[in-house]
């Protein structure tokens, strides 16, 4: 199967599975009653998932509990030294057992545009997601919640990406993912801690393509999250997220942020960030702040 | 890179504590007194009936409930399990549960319900997480199928 191929039959079968999710909805066996418990939907991943920041957890989205069926939209903005990137969407969740999303995540190349003197200011992709429930839940029962994920993504601009040596416009990531969380941990407060594999070839997260020069076979990276309830309505936490390598041009280096996380009520999140992407496509240093709004039911 | 991001999970984890530390510590003291005694449970467990009562994705379970049976046993086990001088003489989860079909969600929806009433009688933060995570086990007996 070539690769064109493959794409046309993920996102084919994304929209299969929106289909039995809308029925099941409609016939009334699912209830938008979002029963489970305050920020156990997380927020929203930059890729569009129920997650963190950078990383997507093992939780779904929004708030729907077994029988029920959640959701949520999401609004993210990226301030780096050099750079910004904007993202948006919004996913589903059925039974608290599949979630579908949708995002797009636009790059501002912000200097290095200029500086290259290249026609496109900015590099964009589509991402379709899929996430499943495999076992377990986030806060009963002593194992953790694990889920397997995946991310289609589609790139729009593909004239840089190609002449820095990517290998493909479109790719599929997958993952499998753990979180728990412990109720009255250390100082009886929540903690939260998540962990994620994902097997992947995309360059910085796919805006600079999949796979290039230095390998295009996928590779299993590892992805963390730690958190803390200060309050039911407060989080801390950081994250890291570990990249493949695979474009000779510049290092490519892991993903780091710490946040803030306010979940007023389910209806609305609110994330504040310091992310450090450190060396983006030659330029060193790129750390800044992220903020993402969340919308949810 | 790895070894600058540890650094800096350390630093965040570092104000964490900070911030935590910062509130009365009251570790020490038994759960009960923390929910405030006799008189704190049993406004814990009055505040709780109002929002079952309240809540439409639940109440209809306790349509024919005995509730003046039903609050004295919850006082009795929050008291118990609190470490307060109380004995449990209610019927076992198991059986009090069975045959109603109580999926994760209706266990959610009374959970999250429980949090309500205790935000309402102002119960410490550290001191709510105790009780949930006290209760939380009794998923197993109660939800029909997990
Ligand atoms: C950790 C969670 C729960 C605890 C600690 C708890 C505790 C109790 C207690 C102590 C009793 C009284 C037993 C007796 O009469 O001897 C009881 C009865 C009852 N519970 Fe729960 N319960 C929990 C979850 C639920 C849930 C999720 C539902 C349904 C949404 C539910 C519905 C009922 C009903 C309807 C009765 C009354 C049965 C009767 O009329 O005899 N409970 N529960």
């Amino acid at each position: 199967m070539n690769r064109q191929k493959i794409a046309h039959v993920l996102v084919g079968l994304w929209l299969v599975l929106l289909a039995p999710g809308a029925a099941a909805w409609n016939a009334a066996a699912l209830v938008p009653n979002n029963s489970r418990i305050l920020a156990t939907g997380g927020a929203t991943q930059i890729e569009g998932q129920a997650g963190g920041g950078i990383v997507p957890w093992a939780v779904l989205a929004g708030y729907g509990s077994s029988g029920e069926v959640g959701g949520s939209g999401f609004y993210t903005h990226v301030e780096l030294k050099d750079y910004s990137l904007e993202a948006f969407g919004a996913a589903v969740s059925f039974d608290n057992r599949m979630e579908l999303s949708l995002a797009r995540q636009e790059f501002d190349l912000g200097t290095l545009g200029r500086a290259l003197g290249v026609p496109d200011k900015e590099l964009r992709q589509n991402i379709f997601g899929l996430k499943l429930r495999l076992y377990g839940d986030l806060i009963y029962g002593v194992l953790p919640q694990f889920a397997f994920g995946v991310q289609y993504k589609h790139n729009l601009d593909f004239g840089i990406p190609a002449a820095v040596g990517a290998r493909h416009d479109s790719d599929a990531d997958f993952y499998l993912s753990a979180a728990k969380l412990w109720l009255a941990g250390p100082l009886g407060r929540n903690v939260f801690a998540n962990i994620t594999l994902r097997h992947t070839r995309a360059n910085q997260g796919g805006l600079l393509g999949f796979g290039g020069d230095r390998g295009d076979s996928r590779e299993v990276m590892f992805e963390s999250a730690l958190g803390f309830f200060i309050t039911r309505h407060i989080a801390v936490g950081a994250e890291y997220r570990q990249q493949p390598h695979k474009l000779g041009f510049s290092p490519q280096s892991d993903w780091f942020d710490a946040f803030v996380g306010l979940f007023p009520g389910k209806h609305v999140a609110l994330v504040a960030a310091y992310a450090d992407l450190g060396t983006v496509a030659t330029l060193p240093e790129q750390r800044g702040w992220y903020l993402s709004l969340q919308v949810a039911f | 890179m790895y070894r600058q991001g540890m650094q800096q999970v350390v630093m965040t984890l570092a104000l964490f504590c900070a911030v935590v530390v910062a509130e009365p510590v009251v570790a020490a003291t038994r759960l009960y007194d923390q929910l405030g005694g006799e008189v704190g449970v049993v406004a814990i467990v009055d505040q709780f009936l109002f929002k079952l009562a309240d809540d439409k994705r639940i109440n209809h379970f306790f349509v024919d409930t005995n509730v003046k049976r039903f609050r004295e046993k919850l006082i009795e086990q929050f008291c118990a399990l609190s470490g307060g001088p109380c004995t449990y003489t209610g019927d076992s989860m198991q059986q009090s549960h069975a045959g109603m079909d109580i999926n994760l969600a209706a266990f959610n929806a009374l959970v999250e319900d429980l949090i309500e009433a205790m935000e309402q009688c102002k119960v410490a933060t550290g001191a709510q997480n105790r009780l949930l995570a006290l209760l939380a086990p009794m998923h197993q007996d109660i939800i029909e199928k997990p």
